[in-house]
């Protein structure tokens, strides 16, 4: 069932902190947003309402996990990861086990526009040394992300969608960090996405497949480490790759996938992406029609592109 | 608690730093030498730091968050057994783990990697509200600057330290009124500091930070688990013990010459 990551998030971590009594939650003012608010209910005692103050809370959660416990932080992509020297210092420089959790991820947020919506946080995040950037793309592979965040021993940083998105994963479903996941095979193009997009992506592929024109769908949801292999392996067996996401066109996903072409491959790169742009106010369904994120534009992007 | 061992330990330690920056020709003296009492006493008389507890999990801790004066803690760490004095010599150096500013990664007992100013405050609430939870008494202390004071972070702490209730957190403000590009008054004031504490509901002492007996006994009263954190004006003398170095900007963080380092050092030793 369709749901947005933000609510898988809250459901599992509920459940998480009653197996592991070392979870402790901070949020900003936004926890009926971010779903922290489940966990909050349930562990009162575990949960700190740090008020409209992120770069305290992000230095608090690092001075609770250097005395072992398991923080989770959580407000907007935008407002975490804009503070920036704050996650550098003090969590990622530190070591600090601390899961940084940004939700409202993308334009997918849609009528509040762009001061809310997290549109440069994969490049931030990424730049920074030892950290894990997750982006899940549906419900049971951002329960799984979510367990499998708490045993790493290390920071992660979790990008999270106020959107539903649609189930591409079945239940016997298994997370493993840093490997891409093919959700299609095909012969023509490799598709990489990840995130809100991943299923978008799939969906014009199984149309195109009808028009004759066969991709390999795959789910990148570990932007760091990314899947190098997976994406060697492709660069091998396709004349062309391409890559959707709902960030920045600049030092996200496509960027990734750019540098291990450049250093080690061969293929031809086609990114989507917001083309170095901030986000404005419509609805999600406007906005990805306009930035050409709905399948109807996948589609036509992945035929013009094998065209030429 | 015998003031006249602290003392010769504090000359050792001045004179210990004046070394290591003179060594590594960079660093921060003026800010260094004027936190040299408060450190003494807090790992003598408060933390009693020992290399046996150093790694123990409810130690007493401290974070030095105005992390450019970490060659004082680290000439105290040599004081107290935790460093060995020839290691300070590698301060600043490629492959030391006494790097220019405090790595916990690197040498764990610096307890929290600071430098980037305004950010210890809020680990070291994070540790005490760690220990809260597991309702263990262990205190977390923390350091912060006059001119660090300047940035929101600190603020966004002051604020929510009491909150939480944390009685087991004490701050030292090492107010010695100077920071680079001049007087903290000049640059950016923060007085009247003792009002807005106590507006934002800590308990705020106020002391000499070169005063054994004021600073000991201060620190004694914030042992008190009233429900407060604790907040101590450490009025303080940036370059403490070195005439030309007193209260002069330029000291900030400038390293001395050897000529300096030998002229400053032996200042120290007549000192009293």
């Amino acid at each position: 069932m369709a749901k947005a990551s933000r609510e898988s998030f809250g459901e599992i971590l509920a459940e998480l902190g009653e197996i592991y009594p070392d979870i402790v939650v901070l949020d900003a003012d936004l926890s009926k947003s971010t779903r922290s608010e489940i966990f909050a209910k349930k562990f009162p005692n575990r949960f700190f309402e740090m008020g409209i103050a992120e770069a305290n809370m992000i230095g608090t959660a690092a001075g609770l996990a250097l005395c072992e416990k398991i923080p989770f932080i959580c407000s907007f992509a935008v407002f975490l990861t804009g503070r920036y020297d704050i996650i550098r210092m003090s969590i990622a420089y530190s070591e600090a086990n601390v899961k940084i959790v940004g939700t409202h991820a993308g334009i997918g947020i849609g009528e509040d526009g762009n001061s809310q919506m997290g549109l440069e946080d994969i490049g931030l995040m990424r730049g920074l040394p030892g950290m894990v950037v997750i982006q899940p793309a549906d419900d049971i592979e951002t329960k799984e992300a979510v367990k499998w965040a708490v045993k790493h021993k290390g920071p992660v940083y979790l990008r999270l969608t106020r959107q539903k998105l649609e189930d591409i994963n079945t239940k016997d479903y298994k997370f493993e960090c840093g490997k891409g996941v093919i959700l299609k095979e095909g012969k023509d193009i490799a598709v990489f996405a990840t995130g809100g997009l991943t299923y978008n992506a799939l969906k014009a592929s199984l149309e195109l497949e009808k028009e004759g024109i066969s991709c390999r769908v795959i789910n990148i949801h570990t932007i760091k480490p990314i899947d190098k292999d997976l994406i060697l392996e492709c660069s091998k067996k396709f004349k062309k790759v391409i890559t959707c996401e709902d960030h920045n066109i600049i030092n996200g996903l496509g960027s990734a996938v750019a540098e291990v072409i450049a250093e080690e491959a061969q293929v031809k790169l086609k990114r989507i992406g917001l083309p170095d742009v901030f986000g404005e106010s419509g609805s999600p369904e406007d906005l990805y029609k306009k930035y050409g994120f709905d399948s109807e534009n996948l589609k036509k992007t992945i035929k013009d592109f094998l065209k030429n | 608690m015998d003031i006249k061992v602290l003392k010769e330990k504090a000359k050792r330690v001045r004179k210990k730093i004046l070394r290591m920056l003179c060594e590594a020709k960079s660093g921060h003296p003026g800010g260094s030498l004027s936190i040299v009492e408060m450190l003494l006493i807090l790992f003598t008389e408060e933390i009693k730091r020992t290399p046996q507890n150093a790694s123990s999990k409810d130690r007493d801790r401290l974070v030095l968050s105005k992390g450019h004066a970490v060659p004082a803690l680290y000439a105290v760490f040599s004081e107290i057994g935790i460093l060995k004095e020839e290691e300070l010599s590698t301060l600043r150096k490629l492959g030391s783990r006494l790097q220019g500013h405090p790595d916990r990664v690197r040498f764990p007992e610096v307890e929290a990697s600071t430098g980037s100013l305004g950010q210890g405050l809020s680990i070291a609430q994070g540790m005490a509200l760690a220990y809260k939870l597991n309702s263990n008494n262990s205190r977390v202390f923390c350091i912060i600057g006059d001119g660090e004071s300047q940035e929101g972070q600190i603020w966004e702490a002051i604020l929510s330290a009491p909150k939480f209730k944390l009685d087991n957190l004490v701050v030292l403000l090492d107010f010695n009124n100077g920071q680079i590009d001049g007087k903290v008054e000049e640059v950016m004031p923060i007085e009247p500091i003792k009002a807005k504490l106590e507006a934002f509901n800590w308990e705020v002492f106020e002391v000499n930070g070169h005063d054994f007996e004021a600073l000991a006994e201060t620190l004694k009263k914030c042992r008190t688990l009233n429900g407060k954190p604790k907040y101590i004006i450490c009025r303080t003398i940036k370059g403490k013990c070195v005439s030309f170095m007193e209260d002069q900007i330029k000291w900030h963080g400038t390293a001395p010459s050897p000529e300096e380092t030998e002229k400053a050092i032996a200042e120290i030793e007549q000192g009293d």
